[in-house]
């Protein structure tokens, strides 16, 4: 039940730029992905800035192969999945034991948002193309479909941990032995429906996020998508490459405190990264760099934080937010954040949380400012948290 | 225009409606009796109800989340604060 | 490792929180939707946290929460939930407000409880439980995929695993699911499956299951589950239930009873009624959608049925003569044909 697993191939997709190289070029520039709204046509278009990705549904779909008329979060998981596919140098995944686990938070949204503005004036009309792929379960079919997967398929949602979930979900099913491929992360594309949703909740803010400043005063929404490759280990000895590292230890808790805040205490973050480490078999010690939530909310960010100093206190590990970078893109964040880990890893790299200014006065850690590299990156514990008390940690280690 | 007392009586209706607190009529709640936690047990998700209460049925824009204790301490110093906010000085 | 069901709760278009009622009198509703029979909720959850709470919220909640007395144990280990659609009641309000008011002036509450994880995550803040969480939104897979998962913690070691499947129908997803042709105009005939003419009928509910591994008290065994993804051939299905007999040395002559999931659409019972015609010739069936009506989690609802009827070794009074006592019940069920699912269930 312990036997490793291997990340083989990683893609991605975010503000930051459209394939892992790019986004790593982004990262070591320090150039964040936030701006105006450009694309998603809503009536916020210069009030908040939003992570968006510029490239149209119909840049998307030529890119991907699929229709331009897909809802935007399936050619984004379609572009990272794809990307992470081949850097696996998979050719024939079909023909294996493969799983396809992806995640996502209002599946085909973008379209149904279209459809109702004609459905609502009158029942009979709105084109039901618009609604065919509504579920979250459709997102991930339209793509595993499109790359012939169906031996396994699932799709994942626990609001913003979602895809920390979906990618553990694949290294347990190896362990098990019931798959030897696991394509896992997931997938979340900008809607009116989350960015309006979110702003009823007052925790965006105007300006570029700050994760972890005293002074922070919200999250950015961004969008796109980060899949890993997850293969046992005779499968990674059949493969001609190295292994960026192992998925070594991963958690699932819940805060069961309220809905949508985070206890004061961070219970639900401190039990899923610390479940993560004995799963691991790690010490907090032995960790490099944590990969935060951070989101740039008052309530995530000292919650987290809280959690974080009682699991470390007094020897904090490097740590960033790499949402400063790329917003929080929701259901892809895990997956997103999985694929910046697992580089580091290789890389020996170490990513700035930008913007930050004022330590938060309840703390005595502070996030890395600027991107570090040349340093030693054994071991990356990445957090997931999200609504409904939602908690995952996964924990990413050298070969 | 309409009295204090009045005011009160109207946003304890549309607090109860708003919330959907079921279980409660105007008179069981206070004028000066906390909304929040020890009183009727409201929290973070009724705050950000009662500020869209505000804006939709009183035209007042309460921007800042940090002023929500002070302003939905009770039935009282909510009414107060339209009072002192309202655009046309009388209401909805 | 063998997994058993030691409890169930369900809320349906039955009266399934009362077993004798449900024994006793079955529930034909016609039109072209099942609706579920809603209980006094403040029996199962504080009158102060249900004020939020949308139907499928408050169904799954009550569902589970009648699991847990049913199975004597307070706190589960795990809490997975399978939904199809999710909370399409909340979805439904936030995005008509967003539409209407121009995206000004929304309030927060149908977006918050509108997420995919809202029943999983309310059980957990009602029970105060820390554990695992989870929550599979895979179509007519959400509920087995759950069940998978809730597999895997018990072979890692957890035990009273609370998995669930939930579903709504509302005003908006049955207007459009009926614009797609899935849902009948008008009911012929007693009811699904023997009306053919196009569509089915639309149902909802919530069934959540203990999962243990100890056998002692249990009300049934989960000896073996399976879904398939589109299958090419009729003949595939056919192979598969073959293949899980056989990997449970068992012959479709050890089946006691087969709980299919003909939905009374012909373009969807093809596949039912080839099994009809070849490995269930001889065999009792029982379409279970004419209880539950046709929705993506409905094996839920069998699974409730078929633990019954097993752990309690009778049938109702309006059920086809089956023998007993009852050793082994195949379910087979399918969404639209997309999504297949094949559960052996054997008596402890």
């Amino acid at each position: 039940m312990n036997a490793p697993v291997f990340i083989a191939g990683l893609g991605v997709v975010s503000a930051i730029g459209h394939n892992a190289q790019d986004c790593l070029g982004a990262l070591s520039m320090e150039k964040a992905g936030m701006g105006e709204l450009e694309l998603l046509r809503s009536l916020q278009q210069g009030k908040l800035p939003v992570a968006e990705i510029k490239l149209s549904n119909q840049q998307l779909a030529s890119m991907t192969g699929l229709s331009p008329g897909t809802p935007r979060t399936a050619l984004l998981s379609a572009l990272a999945a794809g990307e992470a596919i081949k850097d696996a140098g998979m050719e024939n995944v079909q023909n294996s034991r493969t799983g396809f686990i992806s995640a996502n938070t209002v599946g085909g949204m973008d379209k149904t948002e279209e459809f109702f503005e004609s459905f609502m004036k009158d029942p009979a009309s709105g084109k039901l193309h618009d609604v065919v792929h509504h579920e979250c379960g459709a997102i991930t079919e339209i793509v595993a479909d499109h790359f012939g997967i169906h031996h396994f398929i699932s799709t994942v949602s626990t609001a913003c941990s979602s895809s920390a979930n979906a990618v553990f979900t694949g290294a347990r099913m190896i362990r098990h032995g019931l798959l030897d491929i696991a394509v896992v992360g997931g997938a979340d594309a900008l809607t009116r429906f989350t960015l309006n949703g979110f702003n009823t909740l007052m925790i965006l803010d105007k300006k570029y996020c700050k994760p972890f400043d005293e002074h922070r005063n919200g999250l950015n929404l961004g969008e796109g998508a980060g899949y890993l490759v997850l293969v046992s280990e005779k499968i990674m000895k059949q493969l001609n490459k190295s292994a960026y590292c192992t998925l070594a230890g991963y958690s699932n808790a819940n805060d069961a405190y309220h809905q949508t805040a985070s206890s004061p205490e961070g219970t639900g973050s401190y039990l899923a990264m610390k479940q993560a480490l004995a799963s691991a078999g790690l010490k907090p010690g032995d960790i490099d760099y944590i990969n935060l939530h951070g989101t740039g909310t008052s309530n995530n960010d000292i919650a987290e934080g809280t959690a974080i100093k009682l699991l470390f206190d007094p020897v904090y590990p490097k740590m960033s937010s790499t949402k400063s970078f790329t917003g929080h893109t929701l259901g892809a964040s895990g997956g997103i954040e999985a694929v910046f880990s697992a580089l580091a890893i290789r890389d020996g790299i170490i990513y700035p949380n930008l913007r930050f200014e004022t330590p938060m006065k309840e703390f005595s850690f502070t996030p890395v400012v600027r991107f570090l590299k040349d340093r030693r990156v054994r071991h990356v514990l990445s957090n997931s948290f999200g609504f409904g008390g939602n908690c995952s940690s996964l924990i990413f280690s050298a070969c | 225009m309409q009295t204090m007392n009045e005011l009160m009586d109207q946003l304890k209706r549309q607090i109860i409606e708003r919330l959907n607190l079921k279980d409660h009529t105007p008179k069981d709640i206070g004028d000066d009796a906390p909304l929040f936690v020890e009183g009727l047990g409201l929290d973070s998700i009724d705050a950000l109800e009662l500020i869209v209460l505000l804006q939709q049925e009183y035209n007042i824009k309460l921007s800042r989340a940090e002023d929500g204790p002070k302003v939905f301490h009770s039935v009282r110093t909510m009414a107060e604060y339209i009072t002192e906010h309202s655009p046309e000085k009388t209401t909805a | 490792m063998k997994v058993y069901i030691r409890s169930a709760g369900n809320i349906s278009p039955q009266h399934s929180l009362d077993k004798e009622l449900f024994l006793g009198h079955r529930i034909a509703q016609g039109g072209s939707r099942m609706t579920a029979l809603e209980p006094d909720y403040t029996h199962f959850v504080d009158a102060k946290m249900i004020r939020r709470m949308s139907r499928i919220v408050k169904m799954g909640v009550a569902a589970a929460m009648e699991c847990l007395r049913a199975g004597g144990i307070q706190m589960p280990e795990a809490i997975i939930t399978g939904t199809a659609y999710g909370c399409l009641e909340d979805t439904g309000i936030f995005l008509r407000r967003m539409i209407d008011n121009k995206e000004e002036l929304l309030s927060p509450t149908a977006f918050i409880q509108s997420t995919h994880n809202t029943v999983g995550a309310q059980i957990a803040l009602l029970l105060k439980c820390h554990g695992y969480n989870n929550t599979i939104v895979h179509r007519g897979f959400s509920f087995e995929n759950a069940l998978m998962d809730a597999r895997l913690l018990l072979q890692e070691g957890a035990d009273n695993i609370l998995t669930g499947a939930v579903d709504e129908i509302t005003a908006d997803s049955h207007a459009i699911l009926s614009r797609f042709g899935i849902y009948k105009k008008e009911m012929h005939g007693p009811g699904i499956p023997e009306d053919q003419k196009k569509g089915t009928v639309a149902g909802e509910g919530a069934s959540f299951f203990l999962l243990t591994h100890q056998a002692q008290g249990a009300l049934a065994e989960i000896r073996h589950l399976e879904t398939i993804y589109k299958p090419k051939h009729f003949g595939d299905v056919e192979n598969r239930i073959q293949q899980l007999l056989l990997e449970s040395s068992l012959t479709i002559d050890d089946v006691d009873l087969v709980i299919t999931g003909h939905n009374g659409d012909p373009a969807h019972d093809e596949i039912d009624i080839y099994l009809s015609d070849t490995i269930f010739r001889n065999k009792t069936t029982f379409p279970f959608k004419q209880l539950s009506g046709e929705y993506p989690t409905a094996s839920g609802f069998a699974l409730w049925l078929t633990s019954g009827l097993i752990g309690g070794q009778k049938a109702p009074e309006w059920f086809p003569a089956i023998p007993l006592p009852l050793k082994h019940i195949l379910i087979c069920n399918h969404d639209l044909n997309a999504h297949h699912a094949l559960y052996l269930i054997s008596a402890c």
